[in-house]
């Protein structure tokens, strides 16, 4: 039923808004941009938080004695709202005043300066003095962890992370602790997140509006290994990584950008440039050929076969089921994740090839993810402490390099990856969105199992923005089912059900974060603009579709990996180099 | 027991339970100021002593214990029984006892006067004089509590059985048309009936907010879902507010049966109590009265054979003061944090677990029977013209009689603090009156003709709130006064929003820097704008109400705020950094006593000659004054 339409008046304008809407969205509708902080609301995602806690965006609404928190108060029909008055506008500002007086003063070392909501809020109000300050701060802990730097005392209480962390992806490893003035966000028992369920995921720092939740930074150290001459140091680019890091240098969302990325990690001086892209198709190879080795033999009557698959590339999600699903540890493939395999390969085919001994190389990600980092560290994905990928940086860590460097990002020339490991074809670029890895399964899975090509690669039904998506392919009259989740909240629905015995697929894809890698924890700031997730996504579809190759079984030098080093997927060495086992972590 | 299956089965059982009940009845109007004893030809005597937390507190149950074994020790068990009642009222003077048919109240019993009270009164028929009441006024002893002042002017409908039955014997409560109106609701009226009836009562919402209760019922009931809840909000958490508790351990029958009225009326099978888990008594006799409720068949599936099921269980708070809001009170019941939502959303539409909910306080549901076994035009005959009924209020600070006292609304507050309570202790003057607890607002001599309703008090910046009434005289700061309520509000907020979390803990700050003498006038600017925003942006009632004590007592004491910023100077002395401790070297003769006492080392002067006070090392503790002989030491 369509919902009524009701009619009000916000500062003098009359708007017509369907019954349900609140003050805030009329007011965005008619273009009255009123101030908030608390609030998000990603829509078409299920990025939500509405706490109506922080009383920033405060409006005054006729008949009613105080004022009303424009974010979760909904319209009525004649309901008259004032959004500017002199009541207004000084309640705002003495309630942001009273945000900064229990805020430290750091801004000018606190690494959100410039794309602090807070920062910005004291700025519009013309807040020049601080007339609270001087108080007492509340008690609130720092903690660093592989992925994830927590600065408390800068925390303003807005609850997204502990909206994210609980409602979006059921991690429930931060939440309020304690009362009144003395209120922090912190996992059960103030423990240190180390220690909790947080999955490194990172929606709680793609969320927090201030520096209270910010990635690891290893800036500083890349600069170091980039100025060591007797290293060499190579990088691998995830596929979410170019599809978004123009806009931190003004380009609009969906800008392809690259060749530019290429060339300014060439000028920030790193030997080889290559792309996880490569990886993912390998990737492809190794997963593909364990789906199918399952399938096969479920078809050919085995019992003992465990159905679905699950795709194993998103560092969170592993994290994600060995904290909360211990007991379902063999059904996850146990392919590494791109990153991952790209290390591996590239510290022994690569480096041997090159000759460049271990210990000389170095191998840096730049990731649009926080548990990257995490996984990174990882003890499994070390050889003799030397790990396969030393460490992983953001997009947003690398966009803050260029800039340090003086690189003019958006006047570099397009320039190419390098090969072998820079070479891909478009299954490995649409692994950044969400369903892209399964859409790559698909056209590689297809015609290893029928033996005949694919005509149509463009699987649209496991394309989108729907938390959980199915669809079913016909491979050669066996109805193959796959699911895909993004969004931890999702994919524990599906796995409450395979753990219930109510199954209905064949292989499923998960990604921890809403969206897939390009609305990753280490991304660009959307600022609650659901927009730009949607047009990063589009632009790697954009990008597959330009690309001549693009089934991950025909990138040619994967088949030269495979003819030269690990002989045919799941052999032995590929077990040994790209595969990996799951742990226990429950609490 | 076998559960009343119809509405006339309570009939005869009230009549049953009427004669234990009828002595006692019988002495409220016919004493005529004999005393009665055994020897004296008093065939059956009843010794009821008070049994709430307050008389406990004080040993009543001792005293119990000891009358018993003097009745078991003279054989005399079958002439007298002792009934361990709930509250009184008059805890100033606790533990009670009060002695059945002459209606003797005797007042401050210990344990150790049980003997002298059995031998005398119960044996002889002669009253124990120096137990009685002294009337203040009169220098009189008063043997009847109907003709003590505190009573006189009470007018008891929610206390109604507080110290009269049995708290844990549902056949007294039975014999007061207990759970008659439960059966006339069931039997005779539709629950739109009932809810018509609350509506014309004018019942309003004693735990503060004020709000219609028939309104509120009515919402409940029209709310769509096949499954509601009905919550009694027992987390009575205003300091020295103890209506609630004091009617669910001396009345908790009337709360149940209330409850199941209101489960009737909206359509709910299942109600919660929200208690605090601090009130140990009150959870046992409520669990009692559940329990004795369930056996009579006043709960549970079809009650007295009218197809309408319904039972209550009882969940228990960690005491957060923000738990006794009904967004936050559903949000601990649901196991989640304790703090408030934006309403609407209200209960009534979505409350526990998303379920239409009817909140109601206690003292509201103790109003309900009364309301329909006597009639809603007789409740709504009481009162003013907004506010219909009585209210409780606990009474205390400084008062004659502290206590928990029920009056009709429009009562002024002159005649609640010096009839009922007697005036102010020590005969000092009145300076001010807080109602609402700490979200009201002090009140002054101007005040005391108002009377008192819901209205009247936020038109004076104060509010009823659940009904704490504390009196103080011109010894009390109310700088201070102020401060102690916000440090009640800052220790009790939930923390949720910036205004109540941050703001006031810099009023606080601020009030601080003011009683600590480092105020200044820029610094009640700040209180009064930042109070107001307070006001006007926080989240919940706590938060929208936690700055009136600041803002009533700087508009109507600003004078004292100026003092202690312009002056440095609390004329009430209780601000310690604002006295200065001098000597008098006129009277001092040099005894150096105090200085060898000053743990500050404050004091110099040689022996014999007058000593004086260095006022940066003095720490105002008053050890000099104390210990000087000569009166040689002033405080200003």
């Amino acid at each position: 039923m369509e919902p009524r339409q009701i009619t009000l008046q916000i500062d003098h304008h009359f708007v017509t808004v369907p019954e349900g809407t609140t003050i805030l969205d009329a007011a965005q509708k008619i273009g009255i941009d009123i101030p908030t902080l608390c609030h998000i609301d990603l829509k078409g995602t299920c990025i939500r938080n509405t706490p109506a806690s922080c009383r920033i965006c405060v409006v005054e609404v006729e008949g009613r004695k105080n004022l009303a928190p424009a974010c979760a108060t909904k319209c009525s029909d004649g309901m008259v709202v004032r959004t500017s008055t002199l009541r207004v506008m000084n309640a705002r500002k003495v309630v942001a005043e009273l945000i900064l007086s229990d805020h430290p003063n750091e801004c000018l070392t606190c690494p959100k300066a410039g794309s602090c909501d807070l920062q910005s809020l004291a700025l519009r109000f013309n807040i020049r003095e601080m007339p609270f300050n001087g108080g007492e701060l509340s008690p609130r802990k720092r903690e660093y962890t592989a992925s994830i730097v927590r600065n408390m005392d800068k925390c303003i209480f807005c609850r997204r992370c502990e909206s994210v962390c609980n409602e979006v992806q059921t991690v429930g490893a931060l939440g309020a602790i304690r009362r009144g003035f003395n209120t922090t966000i912190a996992p059960a028992f103030d423990k240190m997140m180390s220690e909790s369920e947080c999955t490194y995921c990172g929606q709680c720092v793609a969320v927090c509006p201030v520096g209270a939740l910010t990635e690891r930074d290893h800036t500083n150290r890349l600069v170091e290994d980039l100025a060591d001459p007797e290293k060499t140091v190579i990088v691998q680019t995830a596929p979410a990584v170019r599809a978004a890091i123009g806009e931190e240098f003004g380009l609009p969302a969906g800008t392809l950008a690259t060749g530019k990325m290429v060339a300014a990690l060439r000028e920030l001086g790193f030997d080889y440039v290559f792309d996880t892209d490569f990886a993912a198709d390998l990737t492809i190879m190794e997963e593909g050929a364990e789906m199918l080795d399952r399938l096969t033999r479920y078809l050919g009557g085995d019992k003992e076969v465990r159905l679905p698959i699950l795709t194993s590339c998103c560092p969170a999600w592993v994290n994600f089921f060995e904290h909360q699903f211990p007991d379902m540890l063999d059904i996850p493939s146990t392919a590494r994740s791109p990153q991952q395999m790209f290390g591996s390969i590239a510290k022994t085919w690569w480096a041997e090839k090159t000759g460049i001994p271990r210990e000389k190389l170095v191998v840096v990600s730049i990731m649009p993810c926080l548990a990257k980092k995490y996984e990174c560290d990882r003890d499994e994905f070390k050889t003799g402490g030397n790990p396969d990928v030393d460490y992983s940086i953001t997009t947003r860590e690398l966009a803050r390099l260029i800039k340090r460097a003086n690189i003019s990002f958006t006047l570099l020339p397009d320039m190419e990856f390098d090969m072998p490991l820079g070479a891909s074809t478009g299954a490995g670029v649409i692994f950044g969105a969400t369903g892209g890895v399964m859409e790559a399964a698909l056209r590689t899975v297809y015609e290893l199992y029928t033996g005949k090509p694919l005509g149509n690669v463009n699987f649209q039904a496991v394309r989108g923005m729907a938390g959980v998506r199915r669809a079913s392919v016909d491979l050669d009259g066996f109805e193959l089912k796959v699911g895909i989740a993004h969004g931890l909240g999702n994919a524990r629905h599906l796995l409450e059900d395979i753990r219930h015995g109510r199954n209905e697929y064949h292989a499923i894809e998960i990604m921890a974060c809403p969206g897939g890698c390009i609305g990753g924890g280490g991304q660009p700031l959307h600022h609650g603009h659901s927009e730009v997730l949607y047009a990063r996504a589009n632009a790697l579809y954009k990008e597959d579709a330009g690309k001549t190759l693009r089934k991950s079984h025909e990138n040619p030098y994967i088949k030269m990996l495979y003819q030269e080093f690990l002989g045919k997927p799941m052999s032995e060495k590929a077990e040994q180099l790209l595969h990996t086992h799951y742990f226990n972590k429950s609490c | 027991m076998k559960a009343l299956t119809r509405p006339e089965d309570l009939n005869s059982l009230r009549r049953d339970a009427a004669a234990s009940l009828s002595l006692r009845e019988k002495s409220e109007t016919q004493t005529n100021g004999q005393s009665c004893g055994l020897e004296t030809g008093t065939g059956h005597i009843q010794v009821l002593v008070c049994g709430g937390t307050g008389c406990k507190a004080s040993s009543s149950q001792l005293i119990s214990e000891k009358f018993h074994e003097l009745l078991a020790e003279k054989k005399l068990d079958a002439h007298v029984d002792i009934v361990t009642t709930g509250c009184f009222g008059f805890c100033e003077k606790g533990p009670v006892v009060k002695i059945i048919p002459d209606n003797t109240f005797y007042t401050q019993v210990t344990p150790e006067d049980v003997p002298e009270i059995f031998a005398r009164h119960i044996i002889k028929g002669e009253r124990v004089e120096r137990l009685l009441y002294t009337d203040p006024k009169t220098g009189l002893h008063v043997s009847d509590s109907k003709h003590i002042d505190f009573y006189r002017k009470q007018m008891r409908i929610a206390l109604r059985n507080c110290g009269f039955i049995d708290p844990e014997n549902i056949e007294e409560y039975i014999a007061r048309d207990g759970y008659a109106a439960l059966a006339e609701c069931l039997s005779k009226m539709s629950p739109e009936d009932v809810i018509g009836q609350i509506k014309l009562s004018g019942l309003r919402g004693r735990g503060g907010g004020g709000f219609p209760t028939g309104k509120k019922w009515e919402l409940a009931r029209k709310s769509p879902g096949d499954v509601k809840y009905v919550v009694c909000n027992a987390d009575e958490g205003d300091p020295g507010a103890f209506m609630d508790r004091s009617i669910m351990e001396g009345d908790p029958n009337s709360i149940v049966e209330a409850m199941a009225i209101c489960g009737y009326a909206i359509g709910a099978s299942h109600g919660l109590v929200y208690i605090r888990a601090e009130y140990p008594l009150a959870i046992h006799r409520l669990k009692t009265a559940i329990a004795q409720a369930r056996e009579y068949g006043f709960l549970g599936k079809n009650i007295l054979g009218s197809g309408f099921s319904f039972d209550i269980e009882i969940r228990y708070g960690a005491g957060a003061f923000v738990c006794g809001e009904e967004t936050a009170l559903i949000h601990s019941m649901e196991g989640c944090r304790g703090e408030p939502t934006m309403k609407p959303p209200f209960p009534a539409e979505a409350g526990y677990l998303g379920k239409p909910t009817n909140v109601n306080n206690v003292e509201t549901f103790a109003n309900i029977p009364a309301i329909l076994t006597r009639g809603a035009e007789w409740f709504a005959s009481i009162g003013t013209e907004k506010s219909k009924g009585t209210k409780v209020f606990a009474l205390a600070g400084k008062i004659n009689n502290v206590g928990l006292i029920e009056v009709p609304m429009g009562t002024t507050l002159r005649e609640v603090i010096y009839d009922i309570g007697g005036g102010i202790k020590d005969g000092r003057k009145f300076k001010a009156v807080q109602t609402g607890g700490p979200s009201g607002g002090c009140l002054t001599e101007k005040h005391l003709d108002i009377p008192i309703d819901f209205d009247n008090l936020l038109a004076e910046g104060s509010m009823m709130g659940s009904g704490g009434m504390i009196v103080m005289d011109e010894d009390d700061c109310m700088v201070s006064v102020a401060r102690f309520y916000l440090e009640f509000t800052v220790e009790e907020s939930c923390g949720k929003c910036t205004p109540c979390r941050i703001g006031n803990k810099r009023l606080l700050e601020t009030l601080d820097k003011i009683t600590s003498g480092k105020g200044t006038e820029e610094d009640l600017k700040t209180l009064s704008t930042l109070g107001k925003v307070i006001k006007d942006t926080a989240l919940c009632g706590l938060g929208q109400t936690s700055p009136n004590p600041v803002l009533s007592t700087l508009r109507h004491f600003h004078e004292e705020y100026e003092e202690h910023v312009r002056d440095h100077k609390c004329r009430a002395r209780q601000c310690k950094a604002l006295l200065t401790y001098s000597i008098d070297s006129k009277l001092c003769i040099g005894c150096h006593l105090c200085a060898r006492n000053c743990p500050a080392e404050a004091i110099i002067g040689d022996v014999r000659k007058p000593h004086i006070i260095n006022p940066a090392k003095c720490i105002r503790c008053g050890m000099c004054l104390a210990r000087c002989k000569f009166k040689a030491i002033s405080v200003n």
